[in-house]
This record gives C-alpha cells, structure tokens and sequence, in this order.
C-alpha cells in the first residue's frame, strides 16, 4: 500500500523528517505518538502534497506508484486522504458543493459514473448521520462556524464519502468530547477492510482503546524511534517519551 | 477612433436628446439639466471622483442616435423568473408586450396623471446630488420617460417592481436614458428590482441611468440593481437616496465589468435612527473598467450604515472603489461600517481602493477597512487534497468569496438567478485563470 524508504524531508528551509522510513500493507492500521514538533502533521503533510513540504531524498511508493511525483490532487484521486489537525474554514463554498466536486472527482478517476445530486444528496445526508452531524451542516459553508469537534466529524464524514484506500488522521481525536470520540472511532472501524490502510496520529492511548492499532510508531526528532505492537501505546501512556530518547542516544 | 473633445461630446449629447418627443410639464428639469450639463466642468485626472476612470472610451463612442426599441435575443434565463409588477424597457423604449401587472402608483412619466405628474415634478432632480454626480445633469436634459414607483402612506407593495433595461446592438452607436423614481411615504414598503441586461451580441451603446429614492419615515424598501450587459456596453449610473427618520434602505449591487461602467451611490440620512444596508459586488475582467464610488451622508442623529463590498478583478481588468462615509457635527451616536475586501485573479489585475471617514461629530463609532488580497493558500491546499483541480480550487474559493454576500439575499428569485448566472460566469476559463 504505501512504503516510504529513507526519508528526509523539510518545510521551508528546516529539516524535519530524517531518514525515515515506514511500510504499510494493505488492511494494517499504523498508529503514530511522539511529541510536540516531533515531525507527525509534517509526515502527512509530505504525503499529501502540501505546498511548502518537501522531500529532499528518499522515496514513498503509493499502490506502486511514485508518489512525490504526484500532484496533490492526484494523489487525492488515487485514494490517499489526510484528515486535517486543523481543517480549513471555507465562508461562501457550500459544504454539499464542495463534497460533491470531491466525490466526483474520485469517482470520476475510478471511471464509475458522476452521482446526480438527488443521489449524492441521500447519501450525503445518510453519512452525515453516520458521525452524528445534523444534515444542515451540509448546506452551510465548509467548516464555517463549526466548533472544533464538528470539523473533526466533517473531516470523517469526507473521509466515508471518499472511500480512500489510505487514510491519515491526524489528531482527530484532539478536542473531541467522549461521545464524539467514539463516533469517529465507529466510524473508521465501519470503514475498516482488507484493502484499506490507516495512519492515525494521535498522542492518546484512549482512541487506540477504540480503534486497535497493528502497530504503534514513536516519531522523534523527526525519526521513528520505536515499533512496536499496541501494548507499545499503553507503555508510553505510562512512562512518557523520555526514556525512548535515553534508549536512541 | 479619435476622441471627441469635451465640449464638442457635450453639445452632441445634448442633440441625441433634442430628437426625442417631451412632455412639456417636464421642460424645466431639462432646461436646468441641459444648463449644468454645459457648466459643468468635464473630468480630468485632477478631479477628484474621476481620477482612476478616464472617460475616453465614452469620448471615442461616436454617439450619433437616441436608442430604440429594437428585436432581440435574451440568453436562455436572462431574466429573473417571478412574480412581480415587470416593466421592460429595450434600449431605453417602452415594450409593452413584455412587460405585465400593474399596481396602483406605478406607472411610467408618459402615462403620469396630474397629481403623479405633480409628483414627478416635485421630486425627480431633486433627490439627486448632481455636483458629486456629473451625469445626472445629462440624464435631467435626457427626460422622456422613467418609472414612478409611488406608495402611499401605510401601504406595501404586495408585488415586487421589476424594472428591466435591455440593451442591444443598433445601426449606429446610440444612447439610452434610464430614470427611475420611487418614493415611499410614511410606513410605506416596497422592492425595487433593477436588471440590466443585453442582448449577446456585440453592444456599441451607451446607457445613462439615474435612479432617485425617496424612503419616508419608518417606511421600507429593498432595492436589487443588477448590472448584468455585454461587455462593450458603456454604463454611467447613480443611485441616489433620501432618507427620513427610522426609514431603512437594503440595497443590494452587482456589476459585471464592461469597457466602461461607473456607479455611484450616495445615501443621505435625513432624519434620526434610519437605517442605509448596502451590499456590492464586482467583476470586472478582460480589460474592463468598473467604479464604484458610494457615498453616505450622516446628517441626523442616531443613524446606522453598514457596507460591504467584495470585488473579484481579473485578467488585466481595472476596478475602483471609493468609499466615502461623511458624518456631519448634528450626527451622534451614528454607527457606520464600511468593508470593502479585493481579490485579485492575476498579475495584471488592477484595484484602486479607498475607503474615506469624514467625522465632525465626536459620539460615534465607525469602521472602516479594505483589503487586496490572493486566494488563500490552505483552502487551496484543503480542496485539492480532496481531489479538485487547482482550476477547480480557484472557482470555487473566489465564487465563495462573493457567495458570502449573495447567499444571504433574501429575494429567492435574484439569488437563485445570480447564482447561476455566476457559476457560468465562473466556469468560463478566463475568469479567475
Ligand atoms: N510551515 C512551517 N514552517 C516552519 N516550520 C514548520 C512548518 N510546519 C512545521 N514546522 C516545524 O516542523 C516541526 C514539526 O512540526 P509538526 O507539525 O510536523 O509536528 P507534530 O509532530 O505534528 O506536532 P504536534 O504534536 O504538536 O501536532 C516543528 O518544529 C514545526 O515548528
Ligand atoms: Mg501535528
């Protein structure tokens, strides 16, 4: 699904990410923790496109495609999704004609037929249930006014619509009331398959209560600094970050 | 194609009038139109209003013939689909056939009965502030015709008035006189919906339109004015209104650019605790000229104004907009707003912006600020890891930039019609390249 080999990669001039290196398969959920400024947004960042990240070497392989040469919205198309630490306020775009545009746009890419907008509006409407957003969401702007738990819950909602084989949450989980927290968590386990991948990013051993990681990574410094299986998050919940810095040094 | 010089444009602006058949009772506004016209002095680069806005391309129309009603072929939903009171008018001529309903107090200055010609006569040119308005002069020695929307005293105009000004291509380049004026006594409510439009084809005219309000005390009106013409088309217009205390104006205006538009507004608040809402948009692209210059006169106690402006330029258009808020020593505890944000498509694009706070009253609180700015680089980013296009991105950010002031209208028939017409309008790959 997704192999990323010896990465080295800044944001503006600083280097950031440095010789990381991270193998995804099909179906596995990857769970990222590692501390404030550790390089976590900046590795989603890279592998969305964003403008202004830039791997300097290395290489990430995405279905067998060479992903840094693709544009963002290509990537988009071939099934990568970042669900937004921050999601972006959009005043005056409809959030319905902004989630139609992105849908058609995949669909379109897989060659299945363009929705009408009778049909996407059920289906919008349905999924907008799923993650416990009222419908009339859907009709304002996109995230306009939203509170910080309801564009977390407009970022999942993208992310069913989308159908994405690989999907990178980052801190979604952040300011989400229990209740939400396991909407969210319902939702990605409902979206759970075989075919379909996980990077969640989180500093929260709770959210990996819900949604149970195959393997958790500590990102330090801008390098993945421990592996290991799902008790690896129960371990740092208890012991913190610092005594992995003593194990790298 | 030569300029024609300022005195030699004047007098032959006046002749294009001279062939029109008049009402006599309206001879004194056309005297006194046709003498400041004469007087007044021609812009230069050094006038003031008129430093941004060259008026050559009007200089080089070659004006030879007063326009006429001629056939024409209106896009498919050119026009606003509603219920309304609609008159029509095509190159500045009554059609009848298109035009439907009719409401007491309404009716056009030829068909005027006495006491509506009294009317007319009292106020029509005296509304107007035809010093900061150079054209209304023009438009006064220009009067044939015009629209009177008259409502008496605690009455509401159930229908909307739907005023629609066509323009289309003629034999020789020609002008059209568009007047229109509404007065709303005490209580009175109303909704005013101005559109021009034209026929698709090539336009070579030249359109003065002068529309002058009068809202009573604690009357009502919404007023739409929608300046929607081909692209060569020249539009010079002013909108002027009075108002008395407690009475409310919302104003809504949208202009798309052509080869030469300026539009003016200038609010008075005659009386305490009015209230003036005035939403504009813009888009001028290609090589288009478009200036909005408003003006709002506090001059009694205890009066609101809020204006926000949005302007999408493109291409190597040009826009200006001059923003003048003027609040006199009588007027405390007056509240004014001003926004005016731009956004620039391209390199090329050009936007002089300038919003103008004259405070001589020392209990009030205004505000006012402007902006020039790109598209935003997140929102960009955000809809394309969605999987839009840069292409797709940039529609639908700028689209939303303006949507912000259409999506609140709350005339269905105009929203929804904007709404499409801009979609179009967006899509097309010039626009916002
Ligand atoms: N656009 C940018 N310009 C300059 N520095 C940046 C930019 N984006 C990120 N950085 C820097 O890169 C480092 C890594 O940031 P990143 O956002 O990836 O951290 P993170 O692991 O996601 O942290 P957090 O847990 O706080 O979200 C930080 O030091 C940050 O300040
Ligand atoms: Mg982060």
């Amino acid at each position: 699904m997704l192999d990323i080999r010896n990465l080295n990669a800044r944001v503006e001039e600083t280097e950031i990410l440095r010789n990381l290196s991270l193998n995804i398969k099909p179906g596995e959920i990857h769970a990222i923790m590692g501390p404030n400024g550790a390089g976590k947004s900046t590795l989603g960042n890279i592998l969305s496109g964003r403008p202004g990240y830039e791997a300097t070497s290395g290489e990430i392989e995405f279905n067998g495609k060479n992903l840094l040469e693709m544009d963002i919205e290509e990537r988009a198309r071939e099934g990568l999704f970042l669900a937004f630490q921050y999601p972006v306020e959009i005043p005056g775009v409809s959030n319905m004609e902004f989630l139609k545009a992105s849908v058609d746009a995949r669909r379109k890419h897989l060659g299945q037929p363009e929705l009408s907008s009778f049909d996407f509006m059920k289906i919008a409407r349905e999924t907008s249930k799923r993650v416990s957003l009222d419908a009339a969401f859907l009709k304002r702007g996109v995230n306009e006014g939203f509170s910080g738990g309801e564009k977390k819950r407009n970022e999942i909602m993208q992310m069913m619509l989308l159908e994405p084989s690989l999907c990178i949450l980052d801190e979604t989980d952040s300011g989400l009331d229990i209740d939400a927290l396991q909407v969210v968590a319902a939702g990605v386990n409902s979206m759970r398959s075989p075919e379909r991948s996980f990077i969640v990013v989180t500093h929260y051993q709770r959210l990996l209560d819900f949604i149970v990681p195959d393997y958790v990574h500590v990102l330090a410094g801008g390098r993945i600094v421990k592996s290991g299986g799902k008790e690896l998050a129960l371990e740092l919940e208890a012991k913190g970050y610092s005594w992995l810095e003593d194990e790298v040094a | 194609m030569s300029e024609t010089s300022p005195q030699d444009f004047k007098h032959l602006a006046l002749t294009l009038a001279g062939a029109q058949e008049s009402a006599p009772w309206l001879d004194t506004l056309r005297f006194e139109g046709t003498e400041q016209w004469l007087e007044a002095q021609w812009p230069g680069r050094r006038t003031e209003l008129w430093k941004y806005t060259p008026l050559s391309s009007l200089q080089r129309g070659q004006f030879t013939s007063w326009g006429s009603a001629q056939a024409y072929t209106l896009a498919d939903e050119a026009l606003l689909t509603l219920d309304a009171i609609r008159l029509v008018f095509v190159n500045g001529e009554f059609d009848a056939q298109a035009s439907s309903g009719d409401a007491a107090g309404v009716v056009r200055f030829s068909q005027a009965d006495s006491t509506q010609q009294a009317l007319i006569e009292a106020n029509l040119g005296k509304i107007v502030d035809t010093k900061r308005h150079l054209f209304a002069s023009l438009s006064n020695a220009w009067t044939q015709d015009g629209v009177l929307v008259h409502v008496p005293k605690n009455t509401k105009l159930e229908l909307p008035i739907y005023i629609v000004h066509i323009s289309t291509p003629e034999a020789a380049a020609a002008t059209a006189n568009h007047r229109v004026l509404v007065l709303l006594e005490e209580s009175a409510q109303a909704e005013v919906i101005e559109h021009f439009v034209s026929d698709e084809q090539q336009q070579n005219g030249f359109v003065n339109s002068l529309t002058e309000i009068q809202v009573g005390a604690n009357a009502h009106l919404s007023h739409y004015r929608m300046n929607l013409e081909e692209e060569h088309l020249i539009h010079i217009g002013g909108v002027h209104i009075n108002l008395a205390s407690d009475a409310q104006y919302l104003g809504f205006t949208l202009s798309e650019g052509s080869q030469l538009k300026r539009i003016d507004y200038q609010i008075c608040h005659k009386g305490k605790g009015a209230h003036a809402g005035l939403n504009g948009v813009y888009l001028p692209r290609n090589k288009h000229l478009l200036d909005y210059h408003t003006n709002v006169e506090h001059e009694a106690p205890h009066c609101t104004t809020s204006e926000v402006f949005r302007g999408i330029i493109a291409d190597s258009a040009r826009a200006v907009f001059n923003g003048r808020i003027h609040i006199h020593p009588d007027a405390q505890k007056t509240l004014a707003e001003l926004s005016n944000k731009n956004l620039l498509t391209s390199d090329q694009a050009e936007i002089d912006t300038k919003p103008e706070l004259e405070i001589y009253a020392d209990d009030v609180k205004c505000a006012h600020g402007a902006t020039v700015s790109q598209l935003d680089q997140t929102s960009m980013f955000y809809l394309r890891s969605r999987g839009l296009t840069e292409k797709q991105a940039r529609t639908m950010l700028s689209f939303g930039f303006i949507n912000e002031l259409l999506q609140d209208l709350p005339q269905q028939a105009v929203r929804e019609h904007l709404h499409r017409h801009l979609t179009q309008l967006f899509d097309k790959d010039q626009f916002v390249s």
